[in-house]
């Protein structure tokens, strides 16, 4: 403990020399990959995997890859084809969104993501900042995509493809079932048996069936619901499908939140004279998802990953114009490298989001320290 | 220096603003009408003269639920009637007369004989039965993987819980649906039947799926098969029986090991009772194809590879965190009393992780299952892509839905009703 300070240099016991760095680097190795027979085994094996496999593929990603060009030049090289990216990246992120509109659509994503940007900064954690923000960049963001107003084309939602209707997709999903998820789970929790069975009945069936029926239903039966001349979106059916999905999940978790809430709190608010709903807006639903915060974050990271069903109903999502686009006979057997584009998107969004939930519960349970 | 401000934000006034991150519109509406909002008097406490029927607790709850029972009625009534109306307006029939139809198209692979003269009804079984081929051995797969990746995670080896960090990572942040796409797309690029590639003899891949041998059919199979259930069954017994001797008597019985030797001895020794026969059938290249040995399908492989990769990730994350749940004073006390290594694993460390893993296991195998409906995407016959197909022939979609609902609602239901039973049997028991 007292290393550093001034008397240790008197003290004989600390005269010896600090350790190099590569006697410690030896140890972390000892203590690391080879404390016992079999580690170290099986760091050997790993090591001798990695040794082999590693350069093959830095060369294959890297030094023998095909950067820009035509594929021509990617046929004769041996590495990767990035070029499929460069030459398709437009209709992988864009679908079959007018190609001279694909300004519009650049716009609004700069605009959602730093949006997404300011919501997840803590200094912007007020309502008086996030309602009129994102309000804000709902009406913007719909409007560079719909068009037909200040002299934009308008543009169908048929029209309407790649990332950016994955946002939508999501954005829909998570906006409009958060709240239903909260109705569902406080209904899961009444005291009152007919309200209490049937939001049982209607979460645990529909947890209980893949989302592509959901989706089928969307599409499908839901025309048939409705009296005769009246039609709604397709996109908005999708779109209020998923939002029932993840609600019914997401309200699964709250209910465990809710389960966690000390009773105590309520008979307290209760002795106070809250009403219902101010008992559950105040005291009750302001712990519990704050208890349930890691689970919440998991579903809506699933459904950011769950909107790429609508491929199977043919929504151009980001998926789907890859896919699309793959079908190309010139390009077509470079789909590893277009896959591996994709996925990275998917995987920078997921992660980015599941690292920064855990960021937020270090933040919180820094402030809950007794 | 965020996570030190933070703190004190989330302490004072930042703390309830995170919640309105979380209810938005809610708050919004709260906050203009907070002030005039007065707090009234619980209707329990009812003061004198304010008697009215509507501040009664019982009243108002019955209130509410019949309200909503007929919410759920009328708005019911009045779906089915559109729905009637409309099919009536298209011409689509109703019912499940169709069922007895003739389907009249094929079904790629199916273990059970069928052609396209079999009716609906029993193109529909063929999906259930492709449906449980592939969530069966899944589940199987990902539980095996992932358990490996969940310990290797904690593995006090730097190099393997990285590597293991770095497949959990990648394989749960890319969708399932991409999974699927990608290894469908690698099955159909593979070599034809003439160049394909032999991983060991007798077994190929190739962009018609994977052939490996078989062992010939012969009837000495059926007694091994008896003998492996009993095997089973013997070791449940072995099992219990010494775990009453060692409370008993204090002394210890290797039940693994002879576990072990019941289960594989058994149908080891009926197998060489009687002659030890085995022959192979090996998969030879016929013409365009291979003849003989086991066939799985390309669409096959790709869907057990895709939901198999996906869900092992998670059964993973779920391992390591029931492994590492387990407080770190329980192995010490364990290892201060003198268990060997393998007792910590077996009476302690398991015991309690298991509590943790099993429940959320269970609705990774109710996801698995569900996943396997991303067959229709790539062209493999289950239960959704043959209901699909039935839909787009007879036009009836409320019913081809439904039959898909109620068969994955009863899969669903039995494979949570088996997790709920074993669960039982590692939850805490309280005495």
């Amino acid at each position: 403990m007292n290393d550093t300070t001034p008397s240790a240099a008197a003290n004989p016991r600390h005269t010896a020399p600090p350790p190099t760095e590569r006697v410690a680097m030896l140890r972390w190795m000892r203590e690391n990959l080879f404390n016992s027979p079999i580690n170290s085994m099986i760091t050997v094996i790993i090591a001798l995997f990695l040794v082999f496999a590693l350069p093959d593929f830095i060369q294959w990603a890297l030094f023998q890859s095909v950067w820009s060009g035509d594929h021509e030049a990617c046929r004769a090289a041996t590495g990767a084809c990035w070029a499929v990216v460069g030459e398709k990246h437009r209709p992988m992120l864009f679908g079959v969104y007018p190609y001279d509109q694909h300004w519009r659509l650049i716009l609004a994503l700069v605009i959602y993501l730093s949006v997404i940007a300011a919501t997840m900064t803590p200094a912007f954690w007020k309502v008086k900042i996030l309602m009129p923000l994102w309000i804000f960049n709902l009406i913007v963001t719909l409007i560079l995509m719909w068009g037909g107003v200040l002299g934009l084309q308008p543009i169908e939602t048929s029209q309407w493809g790649g990332l950016p209707l994955t946002m939508v997709l999501f954005t829909g999903t998570v906006v409009f079932g958060s709240p239903l998820a909260v109705l569902l789970a406080l209904g899961r929790r009444s005291h009152l048996p007919g309200i209490k069975s049937i939001c049982v009945v209607f979460i645990e069936s529909l947890r209980g069936v893949p989302l592509i029926t959901i989706l089928f239903v969307a599409v499908n039966v839901f025309p048939l619901f409705l009296p005769e001349g009246l039609e709604f979106d397709k996109l908005l059916r999708v779109m209020a499908g998923m939002a029932i999905f993840f609600a019914c999940y997401q309200a699964e978790v709250i209910r465990g939140g809710l389960q966690a809430v000390p009773r105590g709190q309520i008979e307290a608010a209760e002795a106070l004279g809250l009403s219902y709903w101010q008992l559950m807006r105040r005291i009750v639903l302001p712990q519990a998802l704050r208890i349930c915060l890691p689970g919440l974050v998991n579903h809506i990271i699933a459904a950011f990953k769950n909107t790429s069903f609508v491929l199977i109903i043919g929504l151009f999502d980001i998926l789907t114009a890859t896919t699309a686009v793959m079908e190309d006979p010139v390009w077509r057997i470079f789909f590893v490298e277009a896959y591996l584009f994709v996925a990275l998107i998917y995987f920078v969004f997921c992660f980015a989001l599941s690292k920064y939930s855990q960021l937020v519960e270090r933040w919180l349970g820094e402030g809950r320290r007794f | 220096m965020i996570s030190a401000a933070v703190p004190l934000s989330c302490a004072g006034g930042g703390d309830f603003s995170l919640i309105h991150f979380f209810l938005l519109s809610d708050n919004m509406a709260s906050s203009e009408d907070s002030a005039t909002e007065k707090l009234t008097a619980p209707d329990r406490v009812t003061p004198k003269g304010d008697t009215s029927i509507f501040n009664s607790m019982a009243f108002r709850g019955i209130a509410y639920q019949v309200l909503l029972a007929a919410f759920v009625i009328l708005g019911g009534l009045y779906l089915y009637i559109n729905v009637n109306a409309n099919l009536e307006r298209q011409g689509i029939a109703t019912g499940w007369s169709f069922f007895n139809e003739n389907a009249g198209f094929d079904i790629g692979e199916s273990p059970i004989e069928y052609d396209s003269e079999d009716s609906y009804g029993f193109a529909l079984w063929v999906g259930v039965l492709n449906t449980l081929r592939v969530a069966f051995v899944g589940i199987i797969l990902a539980t095996i993987l992932g358990v490996f990746m969940g310990i290797a995670r904690t593995s006090r080896n730097w190099l393997l819980s990285k590597v293991a960090n770095v497949y959990v990572e990648i394989c749960r942040n890319v969708p399932v649906v991409l999974h699927v796409l990608f290894w469908a797309t690698v099955v159909r690029f593979l070599p034809h039947p003439k160049q394909a590639i032999t991983p060991f003899d007798g077994a190929f891949l190739m962009n018609r799926g994977i052939v490996f041998p078989i062992p010939n059919e012969h009837p000495a199979y059926i007694w091994v098969g008896v003998a492996f259930v009993l095997g089973v069954i013997g070791a449940i017994f072995l099992g219990r029986w010494a775990q009453r001797w060692r409370e008993m008597t204090g002394q210890y019985i290797p039940t693994f090991l002879w576990g072990c030797v019941i289960v594989i001895g058994l149908p080891l020794a009926a197998w060489l009772v009687q002659g030890a026969p085995l022959t192979w059938n090996v998969p030879a290249l016929r013409g365009f194809n291979f003849q003989g040995g086991m066939a799985l399908s390309p669409e096959y492989a790709a869907l057990v590879v895709g939901v198999t990769v996906y869900t092992a990730a998670f059964i993973a994350e779920i391992v390591r965190a029931g492994i590492q749940s387990v407080p770190h004073g329980q192995i010490e006390a364990a290892r201060a009393l003198g268990l060997r290594p393998r007792f910590i694993m077996h009476y302690v460390t398991m015991p309690q992780a298991l509590r943790v893993i099993v429940p959320p296991t269970a609705s990774q195998y109710l996801s698995l299952t569900k996943n396997s409906s991303l067959g229709v995407l790539i062209g493999y016959p289950d239960l959704v892509n043959i209901g699909n197909t039935t839909l787009n022939q007879t036009g009836q979609a409320v019913e081809a839905i439904a039959i898909m609902m109620i068969v994955y609602l009863s899969i669903s239901l039995a494979i949570s009703t088996f997790m709920n039973l074993y669960n039982r049997l590692v939850a805490i028991k309280e005495r």
